[in-house]
């Protein structure tokens, strides 16, 4: 809980704060982990309720713990009409899992997100930080792949 | 004076684009590369490589601009530099392979300036973008940079700011178009003396990123704006709210308000004018809603993004309760232009009703993808075709969507109308903050209503019933529609529940949620018919009314289709026709993406086949 409280104490344990005191404690733990929303409940004296009120409302936001590479599907106006819900359901039928499921062996989680504001690059996808534009269905066997091959 | 340094201590400048859409291109690694080949031809005391803001052409990246030849290079690569350095640093002599070519049959265009895509642009807001490094703050300064901050401080009453800005006729460039500086005198007169200013940089609408591009490009020009408002409203302390999903635009943001701080044009004592103000940086988690002004205010607050009832305006009670004065990135960057050179220099520009330029961001089936400053009153087929050079690989046209999920669909016909406030309300769209996404022939309006429909569901905060539930039905009639099951009532009911969600909802998410449904029904009312009762999708998208085929006559029996099909559906032996199991098929699409141009077998067909 040392880096909770380093945490804390970077947003001067303000109670109105506590939006970017979630995004640093996922920043560092991949997800919002139950124990130490309670911790924080209590050093902040801000009901748990409240606490999973923002975290389930905010998309950014995971209760469960995170695949190794988080792969994120652009599904912005652009991206849809040049061809992203064919690309996610690739990539849903390659992992094996729907948008927002992690692959049984933890490697991957999938997710959408409503616009990256990169849409000259559409269709997106980002693994892990790093873009990957005019995506096809084609591209995204190879992309899963590679980092399949990091792996082994 | 800067800028004398700039073109002084070098012969020739190398701009290399550092926007979002470029770094994703590699353009980091580009810009090494050429420093690594300039020293090694021992040119590093002649040229110089600089980093800059997005500039605009997003899908040519990355971007690399000489200057002060003003040669656009295009999508260079690492393998490109030994060649383009040995050729054009070295020898003089541009290198025509690396330029843009508006088409194959056409000659390359050299110089920026002389492209069509940045030619008929007129840049106020974007005046900087790609000439300057957003992380130096001397450079902005050589640009005239604080320069109006400078007037509005020393030689400004807040009344006359006000003034200024009143009579140049800036509207709010985050959708609504609400007059600026009726605005700003709304929450000046307002007594106490805590007043908050906010940008709004939770710019959520889809196929929209002006403001992530000014905020990465030309921080600087926000922060003076923001600084020009304080002054004019009273205000103290003020908070950019920039979404999760811009991490490049916070970082530059926060290293501007350092480098700000730094000179004295931000916080104590600005500019040994005894006035104060600061600026902070508040970060969102991805929550569309919160671009709604009492939404963002809840969520500076730290809770749930949830919009209220208004009135009170925030310019009354915003956040915390006190008078507070919100306007979007785009707007807050118009202003120290407006202070530079006088309203009536800008209200020269525009329409009758709308002063200014606004900026689009072209995206979807268009040949020049990116961001585009125009004149207000420019036309959208100007746009379209003039700029964006019209639509790819020979197709037709169908509309164009503005707005984002508050805007609408504008088809053909209407593609001459001038573009401004009013005009866009009137066609059933809205100017929104200037997502401009072009739709062909391959497009289904169906699918597009229900993308938009879908996407409202998603981000409705759920507070309000019209709009909580509204959208849910709206979202499974089209579901319905679109998977072929659509009945003879839908379309009225379609209409109803729309009807109803406009005048009942909460806040401005729900209240124009319908205008993509209304605006298809109205202009693309046969393509629904269609779907209800043919079972067909004419655009051949809806996955459940088509069918791929191979087309025996064309098929050469090649057998690269049936080698990819993840779902073994397609048979056939080599050098003989193939064709697909339709039971097996699961419509992924790779088998038309892998046949060979020389075939060009496999078509889709609607209604679909099973």
């Amino acid at each position: 809980m040392k880096k909770v409280e380093n945490i804390l104490r970077q947003n001067g344990h303000r109670k109105e704060r506590i939006i970017q005191i979630l995004s640093d404690i996922q920043r560092i733990y991949n997800y919002l982990p139950k124990e130490v929303l309670q911790y924080i409940s209590g050093r902040l004296r801000l009901p748990l309720s409240e606490i999973y009120s923002i975290a389930t409302f905010y998309a950014a936001f995971s209760l469960k713990p995170r695949g190794k590479h988080l792969v994120t599907v652009c599904m912005g106006t652009a991206c849809h009409v040049r061809g992203a819900p064919a690309v996610l359901s690739r990539l849903e039928e390659r992992l094996g899992v729907e948008s927002g499921g992690t692959t049984s062996d933890n490697q991957f989680t999938l997710k959408t997100v409503n616009c990256l504001g990169a849409c000259a690059l559409a269709p997106i996808v980002v693994v892990d930080e790093e873009y990957h534009g005019q995506t096809t269905v084609n591209k995204v066997d190879k992309l899963v792949k590679t980092y399949e091959k990091d792996e082994n | 004076m800067r800028k004398t340094k700039i073109s002084r201590e070098y012969r020739q400048h190398l701009l290399v684009c550092a926007g979002t859409g470029c770094v994703a291109n590699h353009s980091f690694d580009v810009k090494e590369g050429l420093q690594t080949e300039i020293i090694k031809k021992g040119l590093q005391d002649e040229i110089q490589v600089i980093t800059t803001g997005c500039q605009g052409f997003c899908e040519r990246g990355p971007i690399v601009i000489v200057q002060p030849d003003g040669i656009f290079y295009q999508r260079i690569r690492k393998k490109d530099i030994p060649h383009l350095v040995e050729e054009h640093l070295l020898k003089g002599r541009p290198v025509k392979e690396l330029m843009y070519v508006p088409s194959p049959k056409e000659a390359p265009v050299p110089r920026m300036m002389d492209i069509d895509f940045f030619r008929h642009q007129r840049l106020i807001v974007l005046r900087n973008r790609g000439r300057l490094d957003p992380e130096n703050i001397d450079e902005f300064i050589g640009f005239n940079g604080y320069g109006a901050l400078e007037t509005a401080l020393t030689k400004m009453t807040p009344e006359q700011i006000i003034k200024e800005v009143k009579n140049s006729g800036l509207r709010g460039r985050g959708g609504a178009g609400f007059p600026t500086g009726k605005k700003w005198e709304l929450c000046r007169q307002e007594k106490g003396r805590d007043k908050y200013l906010i940008c709004n940089g939770d710019e959520g609408d889809p196929g929209a990123f002006m403001d992530r591009s000014v905020l990465e490009a030309d921080p600087h020009s926000v922060i003076e704006g923001l600084v020009i408002g304080a002054r004019a409203i009273g205000a103290h302390q003020g908070f950019v709210y920039v979404r999760s999903e811009y991490p490049l635009a916070v970082k530059r943001l926060k290293i501007a308000l350092r480098q700000a701080r730094d000179y004295g044009l931000l916080g104590k004592n600005i500019l040994g004018t005894g006035f104060n103000f600061e600026i902070n940086v508040t970060q969102g988690a991805g929550a569309f809603v919160c671009g709604e002004e009492t939404a963002l205010i809840a969520s500076i607050e730290g809770r749930v993004g949830r919009p209220r009832q208004r009135p009170p305006y925030p310019s009354e009670k915003g956040l915390w309760g006190k008078p507070t004065n919100i306007n979007n990135v785009e707007t807050w960057a118009n202003v120290p232009m407006i202070i530079q050179r006088g309203a009536k220099w800008f209200s020269s520009i525009g329409t009758k009703t709308s002063k200014g330029t606004k900026i689009f961001s072209l995206v979807g089936k268009i040949n020049n993808t990116g961001l585009v400053e125009v004149p207000m009153g420019i036309t959208m087929r100007e746009i379209i075709y003039d700029i964006g050079g019209g639509i790819p690989h020979g197709k037709e046209f169908k509309a164009v969507q503005t707005g984002g999920p508050s805007g609408g669909c504008i088809p053909n016909e209407m593609l001459d109308l001038p573009i401004d406030y009013e005009s866009l309300t009137k066609a059933g769209s809205m100017m929104g903050s200037g997502g401009m996404i072009v739709m062909d022939e391959d497009t289904c309006m169906v699918d597009v209503a229900r993308y938009f429909i879908n996407f409202t569901q998603e981000e409705s905060c759920g507070k309000c019933p019209p709009c909580r539930m509204g959208t849910k039905h709206m979202v499974d009639i089209l579901d319905r529609i679109t998977r072929g099951q659509g009945t003879d009532k839908d379309i009225a009911m379609l209409e109803t529940i729309a009807e109803n969600v406009k005048l009942t909802s909460l806040c401005g998410l729900g209240q124009t949620a319908p205008n993509p449904v209304l605006t298809t029904l109205k202009y693309f009312r046969e393509e629904y018919v269609a779907h209800i009762k043919e079972r067909r999708c004419p655009a051949l998208v809806c996955q459940n009314l088509i069918s791929y085929i191979i087309d025996p006559e064309l098929c050469g029996g090649c057998t690269v289709c049936a080698k990819n099909c993840p779902s073994d559906a397609i048979h056939g032996e080599p050098k003989k026709v193939y064709e697909i199991d339709q039971k097996k098929c699961t419509k992924c699409g790779i088998c038309i993406t892998v046949c060979p141009p020389k075939f060009n077998a496999v078509r889709k067909v609607s209604p679909s086949l099973t």
